[in-house]
């Protein structure tokens, strides 16, 4: 017999009742049989006893004795139950529960496991809900997985880190060594988990920022082998090898450009070279280049570089994805201030957009047009506007009144 | 960061849902109930971007399941639609031509799928052939523990 036909049983009965009352009927049978197997001794169904508690309480019935269940689960031996018991944790049990203190001990303990996939199951936990007293606990446990591991412990540290450090600020500096070692991994989930890790470290830290700034070649080298790397069906997606990664680093390589022209020279090359050979035919060629854009935007980029960016955001304006031509109109509106004249370039097509089927494609058009009002233009601007008024939704009406009125008044 | 994804079909019933920072019953509660009217409100064609709250929301449709998730203000939306994408093959090869119906009878399994995939919020494996195979592991390792704690002992 199946482990899990008594909780597709269950289900089942779940499903077939035909009213509301009758379900809450076949769910409080349920419930009262569950409570009493949970107060017997060891049985063989635990796990899936927990498990349909948790379906029950996925339908938004209340749960909460189950929670010393999911902590006696989590301390068993069994690998069955301690899945369920961690599931049963990440789904019942939050940091501000006292419950969730009484697992710290079998997570510490589970970190240490000799089977891999036990240790993840206490660091995705702890990834989860651990709470900033727990992460002060175990961040020393953390490091030395970090440090010492195989591929597969060594991502989830990382991002379990990243929790860490988003809990307890300070525990930053703790990290900050091994996230420079990772670097040199090969693996790419280790390599993306580095990465996610040293952006946390550098936003909170500007000491940080400053050493990792010396990490920009490495940076650099690591995108160019994906760029220019042949097909690698392990991480290929629409021809871009592992866009995921990609994302990742020029968004780190943004943070450690900005404000620095030595970080941004050394980019510089990189960047074109994305911008202009990544395959635009598809959204996950477009993500790739939107973050191109926004990081070239973000940092001391050379003129021929940030005409480029604005560049694809003007032909992104013309793509026939609604979402794309919604990024463009988000982004052209950060820089709306700051590069005016580039973003003037393509108040056509802007101004095309308030006709656009789509409320929010319409909504972030209207926005970016007011702010593109200028002396030289506004009559023109003004007739479009007064136009789209007359045709708007009710939702934008006010907005775009209110917005004429203001760019007359300048 | 991803803040929460959300999985529910058209009728509004919720079938998957992971919060990635901590957040009271009451509040998840109103949080799914907003989603719910916002996404189900969407015309077919519309973009799959939201603004809500200081979150962007980005969802896409899936046969009868919506996938919905809030993320960050500095997260690429783009990527985001490619993160739904890939948790939606990597359910179709582990469950074999995904239906709803396979989310609700094992709804543990898509869990422990996810939890391979991401983590606090941020995507932990790039490659869907090492999430398949931790997960085909991860899985021998719970029944070879069940065949073994049935047998009789003597």
């Amino acid at each position: 017999m199946s482990p899990s036909v008594p909780l597709q049983e269950m289900i089942r009965a779940i499903r077939s009742a035909r009213t509301q009352c009758e379900e809450r009927g076949v769910i409080q049978r349920e419930c009262a049989a569950i409570r009493a197997q949970f107060r017997q001794a060891d049985n063989g169904g635990r796990s899936h006893n927990l498990a349909k508690l948790l379906y029950v309480h996925m339908l938004g019935y209340p749960a909460h004795f189950g929670q010393m269940e999911c902590v006696r689960m989590i301390a068993s031996p069994r690998y069955s139950e301690k899945r369920v018991g961690y599931l049963g944790a990440m789904m019942l049990l939050d940091e501000k529960q006292d419950a969730s203190l009484l697992i710290t001990n079998s997570i510490k303990n589970d970190l240490s496991h000799s089977n891999q996939y036990v240790q993840s199951l206490a660091l995705c936990t702890l990834a989860c809900m651990g709470s900033a007293e727990m992460c002060r606990d175990l961040a020393p446990e953390i490091d030395r997985l970090l440090r010492a591991s195989n591929s597969y412990i060594k991502k989830k540290a990382a991002l379990c880190a990243v929790h860490i450090v988003r809990k307890v600020h300070e525990l930053g500096e703790l990290f900050a060594p091994a996230a420079r070692t990772l670097l040199t991994e090969k693996n790419h989930g280790v390599l993306h988990g580095a990465v996610v890790l040293i952006i946390e470290l550098c936003e909170r830290n500007p000491e940080t920022l400053e050493r990792f700034r010396k990490t920009v070649p490495d940076l650099v080298q690591i995108m160019k082998g994906l760029v220019l790397s042949g097909y690698s069906p392990e991480h290929d997606v629409a021809g871009i090898s592992d866009p995921f990664l990609q994302v990742r680093i020029l968004r780190l390589l943004r943070i450690l450009g900005h404000n620095n022209e030595g970080a941004s020279d050394a980019m510089n090359d990189l960047l074109a070279q994305v911008a202009t050979n990544t395959d635009s035919t598809k959204t996950v060629g477009n993500a790739v280049l939107y973050e191109t854009v926004l990081t070239v935007l973000d940092i001391k980029s050379e003129s021929g570089l940030r005409v480029l960016a604005v560049n694809i955001l003007g032909r992104f304006l013309l793509n026939n994805d609604r979402n794309i031509r919604y990024i463009a109109m988000t982004s052209l509106q950060k820089i709306v201030g700051t590069d005016h004249n580039a973003v003037q370039r393509h108040r056509g097509t802007i101004v095309d957009c308030l006709k656009d089927q789509d409320a929010s494609v319409k909504r972030r058009a209207l926005e970016l047009s007011l702010a593109l009002v200028s002396a030289t233009n506004v009559r023109s601007m003004m007739k479009e506007l007064l136009i789209f008024l007359s045709s708007c939704p009710q939702e934008l009406k006010s907005h775009a009144a209110s917005g004429i009125f203001n760019a007359a008044e300048r | 960061m991803m803040r929460f994804l959300l999985l529910f079909s058209r009728q509004g019933k919720l079938r998957l849902q992971k919060w990635f920072t901590p957040v009271s019953d009451r509040e998840k509660k109103k949080v799914i109930r907003d989603m719910m009217l916002l996404v189900l409100a969407r015309q077919p064609r519309s973009c799959n971007f939201l603004h809500w709250r200081d979150l962007k929301i980005v969802y896409k449709r899936y046969a009868s399941l919506y996938f919905c998730s809030g993320l960050e203000n500095n997260d690429n939306e783009l990527l985001a639609l490619e993160v739904l994408h890939r948790y939606v093959e990597l359910l179709d090869k582990y469950f074999g031509n995904v239906c709803e119906l396979d989310l609700i009878f094992n709804f543990e399994k898509a869990y422990y799928i996810l939890d391979e995939f991401l983590m606090g919020g941020e995507v932990l494996e790039t490659s869907k052939v090492a999430v398949s195979d931790s997960m085909e592991e991860a899985d021998t390792l719970q029944e070879t523990m069940e065949e073994y704690m049935s047998k009789p002992t003597y």
